[in-house]
């Protein structure tokens, strides 16, 4: 009935919202996926990703907005007649059910015959590589295999829609990495439109055709990896890209997007996100990898410099991950491919076009997230 | 005000809360004195001297049942079995086990259906007078029996279902319901809710999650629950006491009828080798339990039998 | 933060209702509503309704005021007293099981050999039921039972001792059945206490003793404070032993008794409605007392969580 066709042009989410008692979770998530991607909805815990997800699933109602495959309206079926997968964070297998009898349960479900649910279980269960355990229950399986059960279980019906769930959080490191692998291997081989939730920036970056970033429910900046990379619509997203530098200084010259910003103590040059004036507050965004240790033999001063003493150098394979601390006392986290010693002192280096200037917003630490509260607490 | 002799161990005054606390801790050891210490052989004696009682009731009842006549010695001069043949016929025992059984099965039966669904709201949802009405499910399991029991019987003589096996069912319904809320509700709750939200994504409807998902996860906790009630039901005396009439007696109340109506004499072997029929059932219907469940559950809430 | 009013919601009355927690699956609770407003609520406020109405055997004694009843309750010495009598049974009696429950519990709650057989042992009584526990009295420590048989031959005692049909009888019949009750409960909640706790306790140096009073008890307290209860409310309840083996017209005759012969035997309904209530009233003070008891244990012995 629901089960038309796994086919669709394309899937809108027209201005989601949802609220809880008066407390809005998520608000105005308006976004077309097209048929066949992968799209990452990225954020801290609580800024409401993971109720954005199930309100398309169907789990939760939506308390605004609607969602539209190609001109059919879906927000108001069930979860049951959407035609959707999910993977849960938590596994969610079927405790009393084999490997193949929970990833035939959602064919079994849709009436699929008989012979057909053999075939397609078993070819699910080659693509995720179970066969030697088909017939063993979830709960003698490992975290990743229960995890490789679930995907299966989420894809064998080649929903219109696969939904996950931070679907990897609860591996260890190192399976983590393979699991990502597996997930992108699976997503090309079955070309199953995905939206997958998750807090970790680098796993989005590495799966995802775009990136959905959230903060507080909602949307700061919808595009492929390489936009929100290169130039995060704001210092939030630029925080959550890995610009791990986040310096509140003042403009004190404007050339176009040119700008050069500083204190008493220091001055660099950068690039406007947005047009800043003279005098006005703004914050600068560095990368650690932007910002090199200037190597002790490198001849001149170079240009663009700020000057800083070595606080902690830590070893990272090819590379060491230095903390300095400025005159002014600000710490940063700099890249350096030689080890200084730990209280001289270096000259810092970056490219102004790396350096990114946003105009600061007044922190409210009370709308911040746990997550941001801390960090602000441990940066101060 | 509770300094009466209390015969036993610890024979003194136990006034205050913390004072026998205090000195039930000096009884008990840390868990790494190899050396026996006093307290730990005051535990055992004590738990010694429980036994000798336990196991003498027992086997004074079971000898007295087959013992003609047992007056002034250690034991009867003959053993017999005419008291249960006696019994049996007196007393119309083939009746009485079919009304206990028939009881005991309708309530388990009614209170399952009824109070699963009910622990499961309980479990799973927030809404509103949550509290008043698990409040409500909890004071007839905290209540004196006879507190609710009497004005309930009142009722059922004023309906004129007095002494019926309807009254009888119902009475037992009353403790039972809350009881099957109480220890289903924390065994719904262990059962990991997204598991419904995964079957709801695979398409299953309310109907399907039930047969499919949740109806075989809750078997070992309805077993459970059930085999408690017919413990509970089989040995409710006060409430059936209350309703039961000639024809819709339990066992446990034919006997205190027998006991209080004919008392001493000849008849106490008879009421001997109906408690010994009486124990026996019992103690089938524990072994059965205990192969389902922890001693434990038997007084406590369902804790162990997790699945996931 | 925008309230979620500013913005009108386009969500159905439906969606809304559900969002406050109320949907058609709460029909599901349906049934066990109707079973206990049908045979807790209503008969107990008909109960409560039936104490306003006196007989009138009782009027013609207590006057005919609507009160008469307990007019009765309270200056009839034969029915007062037996919350007394009722109290000097259940109180020392749940004391004793709770208070021997726990260091056997303590005692037996690492594995040894037998441990299952023990524990089933324990069980036992729960099978026995009142009414026969009461007739095994009778037999074992009647004046010819085998235990007095052996304490007179051993020498110990020259006369038989009075152990049955009299308080005693009671008070032994309810530790049978109510101990093995309140020894599984205390054990249940022990298991429930992370070992590693008391690993961490004796790290600091804490003796057995020490780590009992200051860590493992007031972990313990509200568990024993629920065995309590439930034990009393066993005990306080009974009233088959106090018939059986017990001095029914004299020093057992509890509340539950009274209310019974008012009931069965006067068929007073209004009166044996009046002593059901004034009973659960006298149990649910000494309940209050014990949870006032257990809040103010708990909050001064672990001062708030780690």
């Amino acid at each position: 009935m629901s089960h038309s066709t796994s086919t669709f042009d394309s899937l809108q989410l027209k201005n989601v919202g949802r609220s809880f008692g008066g407390q809005d979770a998520l608000v105005g998530l308006n976004l077309t996926i097209r048929q066949g991607e992968f799209i990452a909805l990225l954020g801290p815990s609580g800024c409401g990703k993971s109720t954005a997800l199930n309100c398309i699933a169907g789990l939760l109602p939506l308390t605004h907005g609607e969602i539209l495959i190609d001109a059919e309206r879906v927000d108001l079926l069930p979860a049951e007649r959407r035609d959707f997968g999910m993977v849960f964070q938590n596994y969610a297998l079927f405790p009393h059910l084999t490997v193949e009898k929970n990833i035939a349960f959602g064919l079994q479900m849709r009436k699929v015959p008989k012979p057909e649910i053999k075939r397609r279980v078993a070819e699910a269960i080659a693509l995720v590589k179970l066969e030697q355990h088909a017939t063993k229950l979830p709960g003698q399986l490992s975290g990743g295999q229960q995890q490789r059960v679930a995907i299966a279980r989420a894809v064998v019906v080649e929903p219109r829609l696969v939904l996950m769930d931070e679907p990897l959080s609860n591996l260890d490191a190192k399976l983590r990495l393979e699991m990502r692998t597996e997930i992108r291997r699976l997503h090309l081989a079955l070309g199953l439109t995905t939206l997958y939730v998750t807090h970790d920036q680098e796993e989005a970056l590495s799966m995802a055709d775009r990136l959905v970033v959230l903060r507080e429910g909602r949307v700061q900046q919808i595009g492929t990896p390489e936009e929100l990379h290169n130039s995060p619509a704001n210092a939030h997203v630029a925080d959550f890209m890995g610009y791990r530098n986040l310096i509140d200084l003042t403009v004190t010259a404007v050339d176009g997007s040119a700008v050069t910003i500083g204190d008493h103590a220091l001055s660099l040059r950068g690039t406007a996100c947005e047009p800043v004036a003279v005098g006005a507050r703004v914050r600068a965004a560095i990368r650690p990898e932007d910002l090199l240790v200037v190597p002790p033999t490198a001849s001149a001063r170079g240009d663009n410099t700020v000057s800083a003493t070595v606080t902690v150098v830590e070893y990272h394979g090819r590379e060491f991950a230095v903390g300095v601390t400025t005159a002014t006392g600000r710490s940063l986290h700099v890249r350096s491919d030689h080890p200084p010693v730990v209280g001289s002192t270096v000259e810092l280096t970056a490219d102004p076009a790396r350096v990114l200037v946003f105009p600061s917003e007044a922190i409210d630490l009370d709308s911040l997230s746990v997550d941001e509260r801390e960090l602000a607490e441990v940066r101060q | 005000m509770a300094t009466q002799t209390v015969p036993s161990p610890p024979a003194e005054s136990p006034d205050a809360p913390p004072d026998p606390r205090r000195r039930s801790g000096a009884r008990a050891p840390g868990e790494k004195s190899l050396v026996a210490a006093p307290s730990t052989w005051i535990v055992w004696a004590g738990t010694a001297a429980f036994f000798i009682f336990l196991v003498g009731i027992l086997t004074s009842v079971v000898v007295d049942s087959f013992g003609r006549p047992w007056f002034d010695s250690w034991l009867p001069e003959n053993f017999v079995t005419s008291w249960y043949t006696d019994a049996w016929q007196r007393f119309g025992m083939a009746h009485i086990m079919g009304v206990t059984l028939t009881v005991a099965l309708t309530v388990i039966v009614i209170s399952t259906l009824v109070g699963v669904p009910a622990a499961y709201q309980l479990a799973r949802r927030t809404f509103p007078f949550k509290r008043t009405i698990t409040l409500l499910f909890l004071l007839p399991v905290l209540m004196p029996p006879i507190t609710y029991g009497i004005p309930l019987a009142t009722v059922m003589y004023n309906l004129g279902i007095g002494r019926t096996l309807t009254a009888v069912i119902l009475v037992n319904l009353v403790p039972s319901i809350p009881f099957v809320i109480i220890t289903m509700t924390p065994f719904i709750e262990q059962i990991n809710p997204t598991i419904e939200n995964a079957a709801r994504m695979s398409g299953a409807n309310m109907r399907q999650i039930l047969t499919k998902i949740l109806l075989p996860l809750l078997i070992p906790g309805v077993l459970a629950a059930s085999i408690l009630v017919l413990v509970r039901t089989v040995g409710m005396f006060e409430l059936t006491f209350l309703v039961s009439g000639p024809q819709s007696d339990t066992l446990v109340v034919a006997i205190y009828r027998a006991m209080t109506a004919a008392g001493g004499g000849e008849a106490r072997q008879l009421i001997s080798s109906m408690a010994v029929v009486y124990t026996a059932t019992m103690m089938v219907i524990l072994i059965v339990a205990l192969r389902y469940i922890s001693p434990t559950q038997l007084v406590a809430r369902v804790k162990e039998s997790r699945e996931d | 933060m925008s309230r979620g009013q500013t913005t009108k919601s386009t969500a159905s009355l439906r969606h809304r209702l559900a969002e406050r927690g109320i949907d058609s699956s709460l029909l599901m609770l349906v049934p066990a509503l109707i079973f206990a407003v049908a045979l807790f609520i209503y008969p107990f406020s008909y109960g409560i309704g039936l104490t306003f109405q006196p007989s009138a055997a009782t009027q013609a004694q207590w006057g005919t005021s609507i009160f008469a009843n307990y007019i009765a309750f309270f200056n009839d010495p034969f029915i007062f007293d037996s919350i007394w009598l009722t109290m000097r049974l259940a109180l020392p009696v749940a004391l004793f099981n709770v208070v021997v429950a726990v260091p056997v519990a303590f005692k037996l709650r690492h594995k040894f050999v037998g441990k299952k057989f023990l524990t089933i042992l324990l069980v036992l009584p729960i099978t026995l039921g009142t009414v026969l526990t009461a007739q095994g009295l009778l037999i074992f420590a009647g004046r010819q039972g085998w235990l007095n048989r052996f304490l007179l031959d051993i020498g110990l005692i020259d006369a038989p001792l009075a152990l049955v049909n009299n308080y005693l009888g009671v008070v032994f019949s309810l530790i049978i059945s109510g101990f093995p009750f309140a020894f599984l409960l205390i054990s249940s909640y022990l298991s429930g206490i992370d070992p590693s706790i008391e690993a961490a306790a004796k790290t600091m140096g804490a003796d057995w003793l020490q780590r009992f009073r200051r860590v493992i008890l007031p972990l313990l307290a509200p568990g024993l404070a629920t065995t309590f209860i439930l034990t009393f409310v066993l005990a306080f309840s009974v009233f088959p032993s106090a018939r059986l083996v017990g001095d029914a017209m004299g020093s057992t005759r509890v509340m539950a008794l009274m209310a019974f012969r008012a009931f069965g035997e006067q068929n007073d309904y209004p009166m044996a409605s009046t002593i059901a209530i004034m009973m659960g009233l006298v149990e649910l003070v000494v309940i209050a007392v014990v949870l006032v008891w257990r809040s103010f244990m708990y909050k001064g012995s672990t001062g708030g969580k780690g």
